[in-house]
């Protein structure tokens, strides 16, 4: 992924300065507070919500499972709409193949939809490497790209950023990247959106080229869609001469059809709306209207090493709406920038570490970056069960065990750090085994609980830093029940 | 090995597990929510759309011209985009400036109309949504972008349907697609919605019938 997050602390430091910031907690509750109430109306007005949420399910687990049929029925089909048809197997390729094709044009700057597909690859820096100049239009991408931030949300990137600082990042930086700001702006939403629009302006008039994702690929038509709200995808999409879209393999669904699913489920999912403002579609190339050229670039990039784990597939069924994030509430503590990726919330901490790998100190600290309490599961729109997941995740980083990079089967040893997690679960097996000496021991606790510290010493500290230790009770459990016959002779 | 060979057979490894199964997906969802009569079905449309902060105006066949001629005098309109397949009749009562949708328009010239007018392929009345399809009477998918103002006649009932599985149902995958459900906005201040950043900031939606 983004070589913006290469060296990223794990997780628990990243989130540790986030939590203190009172000013990124005021606001990360009022919008996630604000989306959550949203999202809960406009999913009870639809009246079949759980089986739109099973069809969803099926109909991407069933994609998944015949991934290789489809993804060649989907090549055929772009094919013969009139586009090309680009394979990347990681980041890297995917960002050569851009960056030749923007060259191929003769231009040297891009006009950019909001895409997390090129976010994972760090397609801009890339670009920029190569002396082609990326321009992000979507609002929010454009205030992350403006304040030389990193995003923090998958839909609101810069979600972490109040409308105060927004008016201030327009006012000293727009002017170095194009038209600068209305003088005399205020922090009003209705006039920085007007500030984007006449900064965005020129850009999409002139633009040559764009650069886009896409939320869904119909294997049978060939047709793309992008679902959006401001227009800016519109823009990319049909006044360039050419345009490029980099998706990733698992974006594909059999039939035209099943689009009716998912464009039901994913804006109110989202956005909370009954339909975002624009949806395009479009299937290679119509003549007269839009672009001339139309690339597709197919991005693996760990996705089918993800595919190879049994249990940790389902997170490829993910249509990115974020409705998991806004639920969280660690995300909503600890903020997007914390998760070291692109992809944050609890959908990324499933996500990050398999397309990754786990040898990274924040990609093994991932897993555990949740109270597993479920609610990302309960509003996710295509049933991917995230607390099984990180569960799942969580013991093959402590435990090790087999795993599939970079297309290769291999055995990843236990991760450091687990020496005394794994200890203790060992002595804990040893103990419920032996019934004897777990009574004399209980026995013990609860005699010497008077001189018991209050955080644990040596390896255990790092647990009891942000936890009380539970007191021990003054007869251990057995002991009581024996007496009392299970409370029947009056409890105590 | 090149990396579509390479992406494949990660594919194929990947899902050696698992066994193929090619029975048809179980769709437990409605087609629509709820019976309506048609014309319940315009009102519902007209609610939607007016509740995403479309203006709505609804008006007979012979009223047409004249509604259109005042929306465009009420916006100050001087120019106005026309697709090659537009009713002339629709643009009797207005002296705007004619400019037809041109495959060698520069993207420049277009954002110096002030208005474009189109019909639509169909309408979705629960999510309060037109969707235009490219066909004559809706033009390039650029006209209804870049210009500030957009009028779109539906042709009701005829054009509208209850839901998205019906819309999708009449369109053709084929032919490019551009959904709508309101003017532009955008919900990326504080999760806020508000109305306006690149597509048409007016959205004007007749429903003729």
């Amino acid at each position: 992924m983004s070589g913006t997050f290469v060296g990223m602390p794990a997780f628990p430091e990243a989130a540790r300065d986030a939590v203190r910031d009172t000013t990124l907690r005021g606001t990360l509750r009022h919008a996630t507070h604000t989306i959550r109430a949203k999202r809960a109306k406009a999913v009870a007005e639809v009246s079949d919500w759980a089986a739109l949420r099973e069809a969803g399910k099926r109909i991407k687990d069933h994609t998944l499972r015949h991934l290789d049929r489809y993804l060649e029925q989907l090549e055929a089909a772009v094919t013969a709409a009139g586009g090309t048809v680009h394979w990347a197997a990681d980041a890297d390729e995917a960002n050569r193949i851009v960056a030749r094709l923007v060259q191929e044009t003769g231009e040297s700057e891009v006009v950019k939809v909001k895409s997390m597909a090129t976010q994972e690859i760090g397609l801009n820096e890339a670009l920029e490497a190569e002396g082609i100049r990326a321009y992000e239009t979507d609002l929010a991408e454009l205030i992350v790209q403006l304040g030389e931030d990193r995003p923090s949300h998958i839909l609101v990137p810069a979600i972490h950023r109040n409308r105060g600082e927004i008016r201030d990042i327009f006012r000293s930086e727009m002017g170095r990247w194009g038209r600068p700001a209305p003088e005399g702006l205020t922090d009003t939403p209705a006039e920085l959106a007007e500030a984007a629009r006449l900064h965005l302006r020129e850009k999409f008039l002139r633009a040559g080229v764009g650069v886009s994702g896409a939320n869904f690929m119909v294997a049978e038509t060939g047709t793309l869609v992008v679902v959006e709200s401001e227009g800016n995808g519109r823009m990319c999409l049909t006044l360039p001469e050419t345009l490029i879209s980099v998706v990733g393999i698992e974006k594909v669904v059999p039939s035209w059809r099943d689009l009716e699913v998912f464009l039901q489920t994913l804006p109110r999912s989202s956005t909370a709306e009954r339909m975002n403002p624009y949806t395009s579609t479009w299937t290679g190339t119509t003549d007269g209207d839009g672009p001339r050229v139309f690339h597709l670039v197919l991005l693996d990039n760990g996705r089918t090493d993800t595919l190879a784990d049994e249990v940790g597939r389902q997170a490829l069924r993910c249509i990115r709406c974020s409705a998991c994030l806004n639920v969280c509430p660690v995300y909503e503590r600890a903020g997007g920038h914390a998760y070291g990726s692109v992809y944050p919330g609890p959908i990324g901490a499933i996500l990050s570490p398999q397309l990754r790998g786990t040898a990274s100190d924040i990609d093994a600290s991932l897993p555990y970056a949740s109270s597993l309490c479920g609610a990302c599961y309960e509003v996710c729109p295509v049933a991917i069960d995230i607390p099984e997941v990180l569960v799942h995740l969580r013991e093959r980083v402590a435990q090790g065990g087999p795993v599939t990079r970079d297309g290769n089967k291999v055995v990843l040893r236990p991760a450091r750090g687990h020496g005394a997690e794994r200890a203790a679960m060992r002595a804990a097996r040893w103990a419920f085994r032996h019934p004897g000496a777990l009574r004399a021991g209980q026995r013990l606790a609860s005699r010497t609980r008077r001189f018991h510290p209050r955080t644990l010493p040596g390896p255990g500290r790092a647990w009891t830093g942000s936890r009380d230790l539970p007191p021990v009770p003054a007869e251990p459990f057995r002991d009581w029940w024996q007496r009392t016959h299970g409370g029947k002779d009056g409890g105590r | 090995m090149n990396s579509r060979e390479r992406i494949l057979g990660r594919v194929r490894r990947a899902l050696a597990d698992v066994p193929r199964d090619d029975s048809p997906i179980e769709r437990g969802y409605l087609r629509r929510h709820g019976e309506r009569t048609a014309e319940e079905t315009v009102a519902l449309l007209a609610e939607n759309l007016a509740d995403y902060r479309a203006l709505v105006h609804r008006c007979a066949p012979d009223e047409l011209p004249s509604l259109i001629g005042r929306l465009l005098t009420e916006r100050g309109s001087a120019s106005v985009l026309v697709p090659p397949g537009l009713d002339a009749s629709w643009l009797a009562g207005t002296d705007a400036a004619r400019v037809a949708d041109r495959a060698g328009s520069t993207a420049h010239e277009l954002d110096r109309v002030d208005s474009v007018v189109t019909g639509c392929a169909v309408a979705v009345a629960e999510t309060g949504t037109v969707v235009l399809d490219g066909s004559p009477d809706q033009g390039r998918r650029r006209i209804t972008l870049v210009p500030d103002h957009h009028i779109c006649v539906v042709r009701v009932p005829d054009q509208v349907v209850s839901s998205v599985p019906e819309a999708l149902e009449r369109l053709d995958p084929l032919r490019p697609s551009t959904w709508i459900s309101g003017p532009s906005a955008t919900s990326d201040i504080e999760l806020d919605r508000v109305e306006g950043v690149h597509g048409p900031r007016t959205l004007e939606v007749v429903l003729l019938g």
